[in-house]
Formats: C-alpha cells, sequence, structure tokens
C-alpha cells in the first residue's frame, strides 16, 4: 500500500505526460489531481494505521525488491513509513492536492499541451518527493533527492522566455551541484564507516557509540551531508538559487520553494537526527549558520519590493529556524515548524499569487495598494497567513517558533535565542509590510516607471500565453477564482488550527520514535517557558505594530501633515523626530546593512561572484582544453607520443 | 653470431626515425611511409626475439603484421585518395575543419 | 597442448564462424540484388547478428581454451560479446533511415559493421597477442572505411584520414611494447606468459613494455593524453558509426586491455595501476571539462564518451573482482545509453539539416515528446543520476573504488559526474526549456522507435533492477583467466 504513494502521481506524470497532447485541459487537471488526492487518501489511511500501532514498533516498512545486492553490500528498494515521513507526506500530499487545484485556474490561460505538461511535471515532483520521504536508505532517498532537483529545475524555466535558456536556473543548478556532491560525499563516507547505507542500520549502529568529543568521521560525514541540506534547503552560503527561483509560477514557488522540496534538507537531518546526535560540532555548525541565516533574510526581506521575493527571502529565514531547532537538538520542533510552515507559506504564496493573477502579472509592491476592497477572500487568507507566521498566539506558527526559541534558550544558547528573537519580530514586520501596502491605502495611478529595473520580472510577463499574461482590468478586479479560493480558505484553517497538534506535547510524542535515541529532556521551569513565551509574543506584536506605523499610519500621517501644515507645532516636530530616528537609526542601517552591505555586497557581489566564478572557471577551462584541439592530425600524433614519453620519463627519473 | 641486442638496437633507431617521420613530413603519403617504417622496426624486433629464443610465435606474428600493413596502405591511401578529390592537397595541417 | 587444430575448435568458434558466413552473405547478396531492393539488406544483416547471437546459446557456461590457447571462449568473452551484437543491431537499426539520406550504399556499410563486430569478438575472446593483434585490426580497418563512408562529405573524409593515421601509428607503438613483452616472456600467450613474468615484477624492460602497450591501448579506449582524435573523428563520422565506434569499439578495447593486464600482466599490476590510476583522473577531467563549451552535440558527446571511458578505467584501478564486474556493468549500461542518445541526433537527421547542432534540440519536447524524454533519460543516465541504469553503474564503479581504498580516485570521479551534469543538462534545458525555433518534425521511423524504446526501456530497467545484470556480470568476471593467472583478482 506504501508504494501506491509516490505511484499514483507518477502514474498521472505518464498520463499527461503521454497524452497530454490529446487530452482537454480539464482532463489533464482533473488526472493531476484525482491522482494527488487518491494519493493523498491512501497517505491518511496508512497513517492512522501507523499511529494504532504500538509505539514502540510504530512503523510500516514496504519492500519492494532488492536493488542492489552483492557480497556484503545490499541495498534494498524499501518504503519506510514512520512517525517522522507521516508528517511530511501528509504535508505533500495534502498540501500538495490543495496546489494541483490551485494551479487548475492559476494555469488556465495556458495552451491544452502547455497546460497539460505543466501538470506532469507536478505530478512528477510530487511521486519523487514522496520517493525522498518514504525512502528507507540513502540510495532511495538520493533517487528522490535528485529527482525533485530536476523537475524544480524544470519548472523554474517553465515561463522562462526572454532570458537565455542556458542561463535559467543556472544559478539554481550550479549551487545544487555544489550541495549535492557534498551529500553524495557524506553517504560514500557514510557507507565507508558504518558498511551500510540504511538509515535504521546507521541509526543502530551509531547508537552505542558516544558523541564525538572532537572532530572525528561522523563529524565530517555529517558535515558533508549537511553541506547537502544548505543546497536543498537554501541555507548560508548556498542560498542565494531560491530567489531566483521565484521566476516560476506562483504554484510552483509555493509546492516547491516553500512546502516541501526546501524542507528536504531539514527533513535529511530529522532522518538521520542519530547520527548528527553524536557529532556536536557539527549541531553547532548547523545551529549557527541556521540563525545566521534566518537574520541575515529576514533583515533582507524587509527592502525587497518584489512580493514573491519577499516571501522567498521569508521561507529562507523559516528555513534557518527550523535548522536552528535541529542544531539545538530540538528535532521534534524543527519538524513541527516544518510542519505548520508549510501551511501558512504556501498560503502566503498562493495568496500572493492570486494578487498577481488579479493585477495580470504585478508583482510590485509599490505597485499594489487598496486590494482589501477588491480581493475579500484574499486579503482575509493571506492575512491569517502573516499573523501565523508572525508568531501571534492562537496561530500555527506561534506554536512552533515559541517551541523553537523555548529549546533553544533552554539548551543553554542565549545569544542564537536573542538573534532568533530579533529575527521573529522582523519576521512580523516585514510581512505587515507587505499586508499594508499590497492590501491598504490606495492602489497608485497605472503608469509608473520601474524603479529599479534589475527587480523586473522579465520572464513572466513575456510574449503571449506564454505567462500569467492574465489582461489587468484596473478598474475591475476579480478575486481568486473558485478552485484558488478554496486552497486559499482550506490553508487558512490549516494555518489555524495545524499548531494545535502540538497541545500537550502530542506532536512531540508521536515523532519520538524516529529520534528514539536522542530523547529530549523536559524543562521542568514553567516560570522560565511562561515569560520566553510572553517575550517571544511581545516581539510579534511588537513587530505588527511597527509595520502598522511606519507602512500603514505613517502613510496617512504624511497626507495629514500636508493638510494641517501648520497643527501643534511640538507634535508635528516630535513627529518629525521619530521620523528621523526610524529614518537614521532603524530605516537607514537596516536598509543599508541589508541592502548595500548584505544583498548586494554579499549576495550578489560575493556569494553571486563566487558562484558565477565557478561556472566561469569551469568555462574559461574547457575553452583552454577545446582550443588544445587544433585539428592538426600531427598535433595530435605528438600529444600521443608526448604520453609516452612523459610516462616513460617519470619512470626513468631516479 | 650477431648478438641480440644489436638487432634491438638497430629495430629502436628505425623505431625512432619512422617515429620521428611522421612528426616531421608535411605530406600524408610521407607520414604513411614512415608509420611503415615503425612497423618494420617492430618486425624485425619479433624476428630477432623469436631467432634467440628459438621460438617460431616471432615469425608468425611478423607474417600476420606484414599481411594487416598491407591492407592497412590499401585502405589508407583509398581514404587519402577520397579526400585528395576534395582539394588537391596531401599536407595534413590543411585538413583541419574538424576542430575545437 | 593437442598438435594441430582439432575440429572441436571449429564447434566452439561457432558464433564468429556464424557471423562470418552472415557477413559473406551480405556482400554476396549485395551483387545479386537490384539496386532498388537493397534497402532489405538491413533485414539480411538484422538475421545475421541475431543468429549470432543465438549461436552463442550452447556456450552461456563453457569455459576451454581452443586453438593452442589462442582463443578462451568463457563467460568473460560470452558478456561482451553480447554487448558488441546488441550494439551493431542496433546500429544497424539506426543507419537504415541514415544510409537512405546520405544516399550511400547499403552493402559494404553493412559488410563493414559485421566485419567490425567479428573483430571485437575475436578481441574479446583472445588470450594471446596474435589474436588480440588481428581481432583489434580487423575491427579497425572497418572502422577507418566506415568512418569515411560518406565520400561526398569531406568532414567525413577528413575524420577518415585522421582516424587511419593516428590509429596506425598507434598501432607501431601497440606492437612494439607487444614485441618486448614476447621477447621478455618468449611466448605470445597471456596466460603462459603471466607465469614467466612472475619473477620479473619491478624489472624496468617490463615496465617499457607496459608503458608501450597502454599507450596503444590507451589510444583505442581514448585515455587522455591519446585521445585527440576522437573528437574529430566522432564529430566527422556518420552518426551510426560514431555510435558504433564509441561504444562497440570501446568495449572490445576495454575488454583487450583487460585481458592483456589483468589476464597477462598480474605481477606488473603496481606499474599499471598507477599508469591507469592517472589516466582515469586525467581522462576523466578533461573528458568533461572540454565537454562543457562545445555546441556540437556529435562533439559533446565524443568528449562525454572520453570521460566516460576515465570512469570506467576506475574499475580497473580498483582490480578487484568488484572493481572488474563494475567494469563490465558500466560498459554494458553505457552501451544503451549512448547508442540512444545517437539514435535521437540521427532522428535529427534530415536532408537539409545536419541536426547535430544544439540549437536543433531546442524545442524538441514539443516537437516529439518521446524523442525529448528518452533523451533527457540518456542525458540523466550519462550523468549518474537515478533512478537511471547510469547511476547505478556509476555507483558501483565508486564503490569498488572505496572498497580498494582509492578514496581520491572516488572522490575526483563524483566531482566530475558534477561537472557532466552541467553540458548533459544543457541539452536537456534546450529541449524542454527553449521554445521551438526550427519549424519541421524531426523525423522518426519504425526501426528508430524501436531503438529509442530498446534503449530507454534498458536504461530505465537496469536502472531500477540492476539486480540481474550485476549478477550476470559477476559471474563473468569470475571467469577471467586460468587459475593462475587471477592474481590480480584480490
Amino acid at each position: 500500500m506504501l508504494l501506491a504513494i509516490p505511484l499514483l502521481p507518477l502514474l498521472g506524470f505518464l498520463i499527461n505526460a503521454s497524452f497530454g497532447r490529446r487530452i482537454s485541459k480539464a482532463a489533464a487537471g482533473a488526472v493531476a489531481c484525482g491522482a494527488m488526492l487518491a494519493s493523498f487518501a491512501i497517505a491518511v489511511a496508512s497513517v492512522v494505521r501507523l499511529a494504532s500501532l504500538e509505539p514502540d514498533s510504530r512503523a510500516i516498512v514496504s519492500r519492494a525488491f532488492t536493488w542492489i545486492s552483492s557480497g556484503d553490500f545490499t541495498a534494498d528498494f524499501t518504503l519506510r513509513l514512520d512517525p517522522l515521513a507521516a508528517v511530511m507526506i501528509l504535508v505533500v500530499t495534502g498540501i500538495g492536492t490543495l496546489i494541483h487545484v490551485y494551479s487548475t485556474a492559476y494555469m488556465h490561460e495556458e495552451t491544452a499541451p502547455e497546460y497539460a505538461r505543466y501538470f506532469s511535471y507536478l505530478n512528477l515532483f510530487a511521486a519523487f518527493m514522496l520517493l525522498l520521504v518514504l525512502g528507507s536508505n540513502f540510495l532511495v532517498m538520493f533517487v528522490g533527492w535528485e529527482g525533485v532537483g530536476l523537475c524544480s529545475y524544470l519548472l523554474i524555466g517553465f515561463w522562462f522566455e526572454k532570458r537565455s535558456a542556458s542561463d535559467a536556473g543556472k544559478k539554481a543548478f550550479i549551487v545544487n551541484r555544489i550541495g549535492d556532491f557534498g551529500f553524495v560525499l557524506g553517504v560514500l563516507l557514510a557507507f565507508v564507516r558504518f558498511g551500510t547505507i540504511d538509515f535504521q542500520q546507521i541509526a543502530r549502529a551509531a547508537a552505542p557509540m558516544s558523541p564525538e568529543a572532537g572532530f572525528g568521521t561522523i563529524s565530517i560525514i555529517t558535515l558533508l551531508l549537511f553541506v547537502g541540506a544548505t543546497g536543498k534547503s537554501a541555507q548560508i552560503p548556498l542560498y542565494v538559487w531560491l530567489p531566483d527561483a521565484m521566476e516560476g509560477p506562483t504554484p510552483v514557488s509555493a509546492l516547491i520553494h516553500a512546502a516541501t522540496m526546501v524542507t528536504a534538507g531539514v527533513y535529511m537531518i530529522g532522518r538521520n537526527a542519530v547520527l548528527f546526535a553524536h557529532a556536536p560540532a557539527t549541531l553547532t555548525v548547523v545551529a549557527v549558520i541556521g540563525t545566521a541565516t534566518a537574520l541575515m533574510a529576514g533583515t533582507i526581506a524587509l527592502v525587497q519590493n518584489d512580493i514573491k521575493r519577499v516571501l522567498a527571502y521569508s521561507t529562507v529565514s523559516q528555513l534557518g529556524y527550523m535548522f536552528l531547532a535541529m542544531g539545538v537538538g530540538a528535532y521534534a520542533a524543527g519538524i513541527f515548524h516544518l510542519f505548520t510552515h508549510a501551511f501558512f507559506k504556501a498560503l502566503l504564496f498562493l495568496g500572493s499569487g492570486a494578487v498577481i493573477h488579479a493585477l495580470g502579472g504585478e508583482q510590485d509592491l509599490r505597485r499594489m495598494g487598496g486590494l482589501k476592497r477588491d480581493l475579500p477572500i484574499t486579503y482575509w487568507t493571506f492575512l491569517i497567513g502573516s499573523i501565523a507566521i508572525a508568531g501571534v498566539p492562537g496561530f500555527a506558527g506561534f506554536f512552533s517558533k515559541d517551541e523553537i526559541l523555548f529549546r533553544t534558550f533552554a539548551s543553554g544558547h542565549a545569544a542564537l535565542w536573542t538573534v532568533g528573537l530579533l529575527t521573529a519580530l522582523l519576521t512580523a514586520i516585514y510581512m505587515f509590510r507587505i499586508v499594508f501596502l499590497a492590501f491598504f491605502g490606495e492602489r497608485p495611478p497605472e503608469p509608473v516607471a520601474p524603479a529599479h529595473p534589475e527587480e523586473e520580472e522579465p520572464a513572466a510577463k513575456g510574449g503571449h500565453a506564454t505567462g500569467p499574461t492574465h489582461l489587468a482590468h484596473p478598474t475591475h478586479l476579480h478575486d481568486a477564482p473558485p478552485a484558488m479560493a478554496l486552497a486559499l480558505i482550506v490553508l487558512a484553517i490549516g494555518s489555524v488550527l495545524a499548531g494545535y497538534a502540538s497541545l500537550g506535547g502530542r506532536f512531540e510524542r508521536f515523532l519520538e520514535p524516529s529520534f528514539a535515541p536522542e530523547r529530549v529532556e523536559e524543562v521542568a521551569d514553567r516560570g522560565l517557558e511562561l515569560t520566553l513565551t510572553a517575550v517571544s509574543i511581545a516581539a510579534a506584536l511588537g513587530g505588527i505594530a511597527i509595520a502598522a506605523y511606519f507602512f500603514l499610519k505613517n502613510r496617512r500621517a504624511a497626507d495629514r501633515m500636508a493638510e494641517r501644515f501648520a497643527g501643534v507645532r511640538r507634535l508635528l516636530q516630535n513627529k518629525y523626530y521619530v521620523d528621523e530616528i526610524y529614518n537614521g537609526a532603524i530605516v537607514q542601517p537596516i536598509r543599508i546593512v541589508s541592502e548595500n552591505a548584505l544583498w548586494k555586497a554579499i549576495d550578489v557581489r560575493v556569494i553571486d561572484g563566487a558562484v558565477n566564478g565557478v561556472g566561469e572557471a569551469v568555462t574559461g577551462a574547457s575553452d583552454i582544453l577545446r582550443r588544445l584541439q587544433t585539428g592538426s592530425v600531427r598535433a595530435y600524433a605528438a600529444s600521443l607520443f608526448l604520453g609516452v614519453v612523459l610516462i616513460l620519463g617519470y619512470y626513468l627519473w631516479p | 653470431m650477431v648478438p641480440l641486442n644489436y638487432y634491438l638496437v638497430l629495430s629502436a633507431m628505425l623505431f625512432a626515425i619512422g617515429t620521428a617521420g611522421v612528426f616531421v613530413r608535411r605530406n600524408l603519403i610521407t607520414i604513411l611511409l614512415s608509420i611503415e617504417i615503425m612497423l618494420n622496426a617492430v618486425n624485425l624486433t619479433f624476428v630477432a626475439f623469436g631467432r634467440a629464443l628459438g621460438s617460431a610465435d616471432g615469425q608468425i606474428i611478423v607474417f600476420f603484421v606484414m599481411t594487416v600493413a598491407a591492407a592497412e596502405a590499401a585502405v589508407g591511401l583509398a581514404i587519402v585518395i577520397g579526400l585528395f578529390r576534395h582539394r588537391e592537397s596531401l599536407n595534413p595541417d590543411s585538413w583541419t575543419a574538424l576542430k575545437w | 597442448m593437442p598438435p594441430g587444430i582439432s575440429t572441436s575448435d571449429f564447434y566452439y568458434i561457432l558464433p564468429e564462424l556464424v557471423l562470418t558466413a552472415g557477413a559473406l552473405v551480405v556482400l554476396i547478396a549485395d551483387v545479386l540484388l537490384p539496386r532498388e531492393r537493397r534497402s532489405a539488406l538491413s533485414w539480411v544483416t538484422l538475421a545475421a547478428v541475431g543468429a549470432t547471437l543465438a549461436s552463442l546459446l550452447p556456450f552461456t557456461s563453457t569455459h576451454v581454451e581452443v586453438a593452442h590457447g589462442l582463443l578462451a571462449v568463457d563467460r568473460f568473452a560470452l558478456f561482451f560479446k553480447i554487448v558488441f551484437l546488441v550494439a551493431a543491431a542496433i546500429t544497424v537499426l539506426m543507419s537504415v533511415r541514415y544510409l537512405a539520406i546520405e544516399g550511400a550504399s547499403p552493402g559494404e556499410y553493412y559488410f563493414l559493421i559485421l566485419c567490425a563486430t567479428l573483430g571485437m569478438m575475436v578481441m574479446a575472446g583472445g588470450i594471446d597477442l596474435i589474436t588480440i593483434f588481428i581481432g583489434l585490426e580487423t575491427m579497425a580497418v572497418s572502422f577507418y572505411i566506415l568512418a569515411g563512408f560518406i565520400k561526398p562529405n569531406q568532414r567525413s573524409n577528413e575524420a577518415a584520414v585522421k582516424y587511419f593515421l593516428l590509429g596506425a601509428f598507434s598501432l607501431g607503438i601497440l606492437l612494439y611494447g607487444m614485441s618486448l613483452m614476447y621477447g621478455l616472456s618468449g611466448t605470445t600467450n597471456l596466460r603462459v606468459m603471466a607465469t614467466s613474468f612472475g619473477a620479473m615484477a619491478g624489472d624496468s624492460r617490463l615496465a617499457l613494455a607496459v608503458i608501450l602497450v597502454v599507450a596503444g591501448v590507451g589510444f583505442k579506449i581514448a585515455a587522455v593524453p591519446f585521445h585527440m582524435w576522437a573528437p574529430d573523428v566522432y564529430e566527422g563520422a556518420p552518426t551510426p558509426v560514431t555510435a558504433f565506434l564509441s561504444v562497440g569499439s570501446k568495449a572490445a578495447s576495454f575488454a583487450m586491455l583487460i585481458r592483456i593486464f589483468v589476464e597477462g600482466l598480474p605481477s606488473a599490476s603496481e606499474d599499471w595501476r598507477l599508469l591507469f590510476w592517472v589516466l582515469s583522473i586525467a581522462t576523466m577531467t578533461v573528458g568533461n571539462f572540454a565537454a562543457v563549451t562545445q555546441t556540437n552535440v556529435k562533439r559533446m558527446l565524443a568528449y562525454s564518451s572520453i570521460a566516460h571511458a576515465g570512469y570506467v578505467l576506475i574499475g580497473i584501478v580498483a582490480g578487484t573482482s568488484r572493481g572488474i564486474t563494475a567494469t563490465l556493468v558500466y560498459l554494458m549500461v553505457y552501451s544503451f545509453m549512448q547508442l540512444g542518445a545517437f539514435a535521437v541526433v540521427v532522428m535529427l537527421r534530415r536532408a537539409d539539416v545536419v541536426g547535430d547542432e544544439l540549437k536543433d534540440f531546442s524545442g524538441l519536447a514539443s516537437r516529439n515528446p518521446f524523442a525529448a524524454f528518452a533523451m533527457l533519460l540518456f542525458m540523466l543516465s550519462l550523468g549518474g543520476i537515478p533512478p537511471t541504469a547510469g547511476f547505478m553503474g556509476k555507483f558501483w564503479l565508486f564503490s569498488a573504488a572505496i572498497d580498494a581504498h582509492y578514496y581520491w580516485l572516488a572522490l575526483i570521479g563524483v566531482l566530475n559526474s558534477a561537472v557532466s551534469l552541467y553540458y548533459y543538462i544543457r541539452i536537456v534545458v534546450f529541449m524542454y526549456v527553449k521554445k521551438e525555433t526550427l519549424g519541421s518534425e524531426p523525423t522518426t521511423s519504425p526501426t528508430l522507435a524501436v531503438v529509442l524504446a530498446v534503449a530507454v526501456a534498458a536504461t530505465l530497467v537496469l536502472g531500477v533492477y540492476p539486480q540481474l545484470l550485476f549478477n550476470v556480470a559477476a559471474a563473468s568476471a569470475r571467469t577471467l583467466g586460468a587459475a593462475g593467472a587471477t592474481a590480480a583478482l584480490r
């Protein structure tokens, strides 16, 4: 039965890939959504069965066949459902289904073959993602790992028109090669060290060992695996591809680049929790990188004007939180944040998609405004998503983020906790900046010259029928069509309710078998916990207040100031004073630091430069090697003979 | 009787001359002939070893090498003529349409 | 050894005899058939290949030496013979349409394909310098002619001249090395040689012989720095010939390499292991890096083929039975994906368009989804992405290297795979992401569809269920050598 979960989307892919040109759009969409829905149903049934098992033996194993077997080495093609995988398959199939449904409306202007092609990629992605999650050893996981990368690559480039195709997703590609290189080496080294690549066997072999004091083999293995995770999950220094990936259709961003694929790195660490627990050095690296990424991406998100880019950096930042949790050994908390994040981030992306859809491809926040009136469903659901991610009590994000921050503090990482808290504040600010800029105020008149041409989306608004070229009707905006609204509403409900899964430590207890040997001791200090919770609530609310002041109230205050030019002088001065402080002490430094230093200097120059440098070095070396091939047959003979002479010389050398 | 080493040195020299011819000569036919010299050097080695070792294998293999060399020469000359039809040049360096 | 050649020897070389007869039938039929019916020759050729495959059946577990130890009939040879014959059959299927477009006469062409196959089969079975040399030349001379088969095409001619000159030159070097081997051991039989070399480990004269033979064999497998002929010849030769050259000739040369070094020179294994270690790294790296900036797909595949020779050498360097098994597995897997990729190139060949430039692939996904999907699969497989056969092959090679403690080799292999994806994916991007720029459809024909279907099926099946191939290859590797000659197989 387990096999059917990835096989159904694969079947959907096969149908749409083979007959996509001949069937109608409705049929193609129905096949894709039906496959996902059926897969979701089976996933739910499997998880229910799993939950009914004894906690100690809570795993369903389905061995398809022996994949490789030679002497001492065996790798089976085996799927294994344990509580950790259960959480993931529910996310992938559940949210995946909603995004498929949403896509049927979002992509409705594509031609029939393109439409089928889109859904076939989406289904293939789901199949590989499920394989990644369900695989019981590194080899099966690697199949999924590479597969999702390929699908992501194809989907990012789905609309690439104007940019030369070989540049499309080039950055994503190079970065992921570096990550995969680390991952493969980690797996090979694990194989050398443990003689197996099965997760269970590795965990069993590692469990009795004592954690490595220094920097031993396990530390190297885990560090290499973590390099793979940074590539897939967009962490420093390999995060740069994710914002570019926003070139793809918005539902793809929601599914692949927010809810599922980018969390594969977190999942992989959770899957190997026992191994990582034995490498404290690596865990420290993971925690520090995660925290640094969370902060850095959070600051960058503050100043971006493209709505999808804000969300992309927000995703990077939230993934940083998950890695922080993994790094401090709070695996359940990290996975829980992955779970809740999938809901509200998918919701936010789909909501932004609805906005973009309504505005005919417009993605610039400065050219939005007042959408609350025209797009009520989008507004309310987006608001719920924003509240959830900001960490307001009662919504999903609060539970998981609070848990991570508490665990971080409780494990003695006060500095990381402080940065995490700061990031929570930033999260609330940038999310509500979007809310206030897009949905409140007034929409500026249509012709606005692009202030930053480099942020324009050259591809998405390309030729006819290749992008979301829905004709904009500035006066009459239509809210999300039913299929899109359905997805938004369901996800909004999830964004509220998902958090309650953890009440009373239920979520953690459910996941426990997956991380069994690494039990996190309960810190019994209720007072401390409540204090920390209060602080993080304050951060969330404070962030919303700051955003409200500067992006909502201040805009009106400025208007009022223009009217009542001779108002109370002191009040005005005071306002001016606050503006100055805001501008001089908060906005400008943050803007300068994040835009110039972090985004422009580090992001664009250093890391982009390094990535492009790798590409250029390879191309340059390639060109030299090419030019050696002069076409002269005598030169070739000389090369042949020179080879012999060189080898001879090596032997004759004393 | 002439010692084995004399033959070996001679054949090594012949081989070197043939090899040098391949590099130095700028005519396809001459290069072909230089390769023939290399093969003949090899033949000499085989025969000398066979004689010194008192085994017939060396002589046998020489017959095969000669036969193959003849076949190769026939095919090679045909190919060179085919090329010559396109442009009347036997300089190998003038045939560099395939490169990089 | 029995004096003279007995009749039982003829029984053991039945497959070779069948193939020879088939080749002669093709040649005669070419004369007898009227010109307009000569396309039927492809079916005669296929029948000959099929009959040869069938005649292999009695020898599935034979393990004998025939004709004074000139040839070995064992599973190792059998494995390679299957590779050659399958490759030949696929090549013939690919050629039907190609020859029709080029207007070349099919008779000699198919005859030469069969001759080349015959040479390969002799190479794989040869355990004597004489048979190996004769097999090698039968194959090489056929390929010289085949490379220049499209006579009106200057590039084809140039490829032939280059291949011929360098081939003959490298043959001289190889033979010189062989003559030294003969002189030092007093025999041409590799297995006898292994015992007489037993006491000669570390002898500098032996090292000289090894180096010269490595250079000669290195040329045939296109190992760096003996590789320079390959890109030019692959690009210029007719596409089906290129496909056969890059698969059949390479596999046969590896069979020869294993016979000579593992069977004949186990005592010098320290020397040749080190040599192949260096060659493997140089070959992988140069092949992959040079491929990155190619815009001609045939030339890119040529560099890719060079790089693959480097990967395969990893198994030889490891030298363990797992290493040899991995070599066999990889050569089999490689045959399918490489032939498949060239079949797609053939598909794009039209009367007016050569179809081997990268831009000819743009938008292929919308013009011919099946061909594009097949190409995608071959590219992923060549790049070593699961769940394709190429991944399994590479996994096996690298784990063999790790098993034999060649960690650096495995590391560089993995790094090279990462680089190689760069250019493989480029084709995928052109096919799937770029929009249609060419007006006309790629022409399909039933034979090409069969080729693609077979290659796709093999690439997928061997990737998802590689166990059978592993077992067969392991059994084949075990039969290598007489009792004493397996010393190199730790």
